[in-house]
């Protein structure tokens, strides 16, 4: 089969039998209000890194539950910290602290530092 | 004469005292960087040495600071630490005078009434009664304590201190060292009048009730605490005492709190005497959080817990550190704590792309926080055009921050990828005035930037000089005007009195309740992380209802982030300083006009 191997599509499937979900519950333990996020877009909208560049902070959420984690990490390197996103959402989220605990949980996933490993299993 | 068998305790518990204390000194110093260890050995060869030894004389025995912010507090911490201090002294002359001879065994003086029974030296009925009256000295600031422990109200403190078991441990054996040491000499008074008004007095008194023949067993009762107490003393919060001259040296030397944690730190952390004035300074106690405080934070440190929420959850107004009667830079430990917690991560911005920098001769930064209040840009564009100044507005479109949120949030070393590149931008302008209007923007440029020739101007300073020379016209009118310091502004870059000299060219300023050193904090901070909105909704709250008692007309600022969370909470009238002052080059809108205008906007957004 070793030579059909190119016929394999890159799908963007997302297997939620084997998601890892240990960075969405780190996030939403240490920064609950997380949950009422309404994906409005106010953040963006103010963001000064997402003038910059493509960096788009409305969509971490997405990334965060689809665990596409090096993503993640790419992405909000480009964060900036100001505060805006924090200072303009409707629903009172502290993005700022979403970013700054994504950013650390994911330092700590490489260390395999995370003390509890839930994966869920929905069988 | 033979020192007894009930001495040997209290020369332990010296012994291990002392070489403790030498070898974490030797520890801290040593540790020090080459820089400050020369600044320690010319200072230490200075004249300005006696200023170190004046300073910690009057710090660390008479407690002057504490004194000034709370007099029975002070009272307390002075009748412990100068009474025993005294009573060392006194007691040393009393001894060397009795014996006839400067080397005296250093035991015998804090046992003297056990070693001399008789009444025959010269000066003994002096001594004695000096002796008693320091000891009732010491004994009243006792009760003090005890009754502070139980009901702290009295003080005026809202809350005192928690305390772990060592600390219990060491207060327990500090408090029953006095009431000891009167037991034990009035007992050996009773048999041999050999004390003065207290301890004859006790003695006489308790000789009706006990049998006080073996008054021996007192004295080994009053070694033993002394000695309990001095072995705990290095391992509990009483390491303060030692740890804050060290530290007044220190920093009399010249050296500053680095932004990197090190031994200096370790040695402010120590000396923290957890007198909980902090506790009654911080907005947080009012809004319920009791556990992020910076007594509570060194405490943490000491302890070896792992505080993060703690570490993160803080506003960083500063109003501790002003309070702080050690003087110790809480909020620069903080800082360098934040940045240990975060380095295991880190940010990029190569994506930042510098366009060639027009020349220009004044570059106005507004800062990611006045791009959240338009008004602000509008008044301070309309000031520009105005006077005809030429005004490279830097970030008007794309442009990063200036970096000082990322360093709040502890990412040092991101911060200086955007401090390089804002560097490069504003000096290739070829710039001789930096404008900001934003104090935290403000203070970075100031601080952290390296910026040369290139002078920075807060936008209320740069106001302040239109007015003097007469290029911005001053039209009076009759408007009440209370000025809020923002906590960078004030308390972080020491600017009160320009923002001030401006609103009283145009409005009357009335005092508020907390001004200047001791302005509130508005609630909005950045270097807050993990607070929850209630809480900071509270503190804001709580700012307006000081800053609007006097029912003022409008409530000025200078800091967009303030104006922004004032605004969220109350329908006031609050303005930046630019904004209050555009109203003189409007001659259309009248001040009242603009603000009718502004309500109305108010309204309709709510």
């Amino acid at each position: 089969m070793g030579k059909l191997d190119f016929i394999k599509i890159n799908t963007r499937h997302i297997d939620y039998d084997k998601f890892d979900n240990r960075l969405l519950n780190f996030v939403l333990e240490n920064e609950p209000t997380f949950h009422n996020c309404i994906s409005c877009g106010c953040c963006t909208a103010s963001c000064s890194a997402g003038k910059l560049t493509n960096f788009n902070i409305r969509r971490i959420g997405l990334s965060l539950r689809r665990g596409e984690i090096e993503k993640l990490n790419e992405e909000l390197s480009k964060c900036m910290m100001c505060g805006k996103c924090s200072l303009v959402c409707p629903r009172d989220i502290k993005l700022r602290n979403v970013v700054f605990l994504i950013k650390k949980g994911i330092a700590e996933l490489q260390k395999n530092k995370f003390q509890s490993t839930k994966i869920i299993n929905y069988n | 004469m033979n020192a007894e068998l009930f001495v040997y305790p209290f020369l332990i518990g010296v012994l291990v005292l002392f070489t403790i204390l030498l070898l974490k000194f030797l520890f801290w110093i040593f540790a020090l960087s080459r820089i400050d260890k020369i600044r320690l050995w010319y200072f230490i060869r200075s004249k300005k040495i006696l200023e170190a030894i004046i300073e910690s004389f009057k710090e660390g025995l008479i407690h002057k600071s504490i004194y000034k912010k709370n007099p029975v507090l002070g009272y307390m911490h002075m009748s412990f630490a100068f009474g025993w201090f005294l009573l060392i002294v006194v007691g040393h002359i009393e001894a060397m005078i009795a014996k006839n001879s400067l080397t005296i065994p250093f035991y015998l003086p804090i046992f003297f009434r056990y070693f001399e029974t008789s009444k025959n030296f010269t000066g003994s009925g002096i001594f004695a009664f000096l002796m008693d009256l320091i000891l009732l000295y010491i004994l009243s600031g006792l009760f003090l304590a005890i009754v502070k422990r139980f009901y702290g109200r009295i003080f005026g403190m809202k809350k005192t201190t928690k305390l772990k078991i060592y600390d219990r441990l060491a207060l327990y054996s500090l408090w029953l060292i006095f009431p000891l040491r009167l037991i034990a000499e009035s007992s050996t008074a009773a048999v041999y009048q050999n004390g003065s008004f207290l301890t004859n007095g006790v003695g006489n008194f308790l000789k009706n009730y006990f049998n006080l023949s073996n008054y021996e067993n007192f004295w080994w009762a009053y070694s033993i605490t002394l000695s309990i107490f001095f072995i705990l003393l290095p391992f509990s919060r009483y390491m303060h005492i030692p740890t804050e001259i060290l530290y007044i040296f220190l920093r009399k030397a010249g050296i500053k709190t680095k932004k990197y944690w090190n031994s200096y730190s370790a040695i402010q952390v120590y000396s923290c005497s957890r007198c909980g004035i902090c506790l009654n300074d911080c907005q947080l106690m009012d809004a319920g959080v009791k556990n992020i405080q910076s007594v509570y934070l060194l405490q943490y440190i000491r302890n070896k817990q792992e505080a993060e929420k703690e570490l993160f959850g803080c506003m960083l107004c500063g109003q501790c550190q002003n309070g702080c009667p050690v003087k110790i830079n809480l909020n620069d430990l903080r800082t360098a704590l934040r940045i240990k917690a975060t380095e295991q991560f880190t940010f990029s911005y190569s994506y930042i792309k510098i366009n060639e920098s027009p020349k220009a001769d004044v570059v106005y930064f507004a800062g990611c926080m006045t791009h959240l209040t338009p008004g602000i840009i509008k008044s301070m564009k309309k000031i520009f055009e105005y006077i005809g100044l030429k005004v490279w507005f830097m970030d008007e479109d794309k442009a990063p921050c200036c970096g000082r949120p990322l360093m709040l949030a502890g990412q040092h070393d991101a911060a200086q990828e955007l401090i390089k590149n804002n560097t490069k931008m504003i000096l290739e302008s070829g710039a001789s005035t930096l404008i900001v209007s934003c104090p935290i923007c403000y203070k970075v440029f100031n601080e952290d930037y390296s910026l040369y020739h290139v002078k920075v101007m807060f936008h209320a300073q740069f106001i302040l000089e239109l007015i003097k020379n007469g290029v911005l016209p001053v039209k009076r009118n009759n408007l009440k005007v209370v000025y809020h310091d923002p906590c960078e502004l004030g308390r972080g870059s020491n600017i009160y009195e320009e923002p001030r000299k401006v609103i009283s060219f145009y409005s009357r300023l009335i005092p508020a309740n907390n001004e200047r050193e001791n302005s509130l904090c508005c609630g909005g901070s950045l270097a807050s992380l993990n607070l929850p909105q209630e809480i900071k909704d509270l503190v804001t709250d709580n700012a307006l209802n000081v800053y609007l008692r006097d029912k003022p007309d409008i409530l000025v600022t200078a800091c967009p982030a303030c104006k922004k969370t004032f605004m969220r909470r109350r329908k006031a009238n609050i303005m930046d300083i630019s904004e209050f002052v555009v109203q003189a080059i409007d001659t259309k809108k009248e001040i009242e006009n603009i603000l009718k205008l502004e309500v109305k906007k108010e309204i309709s957004s709510y």
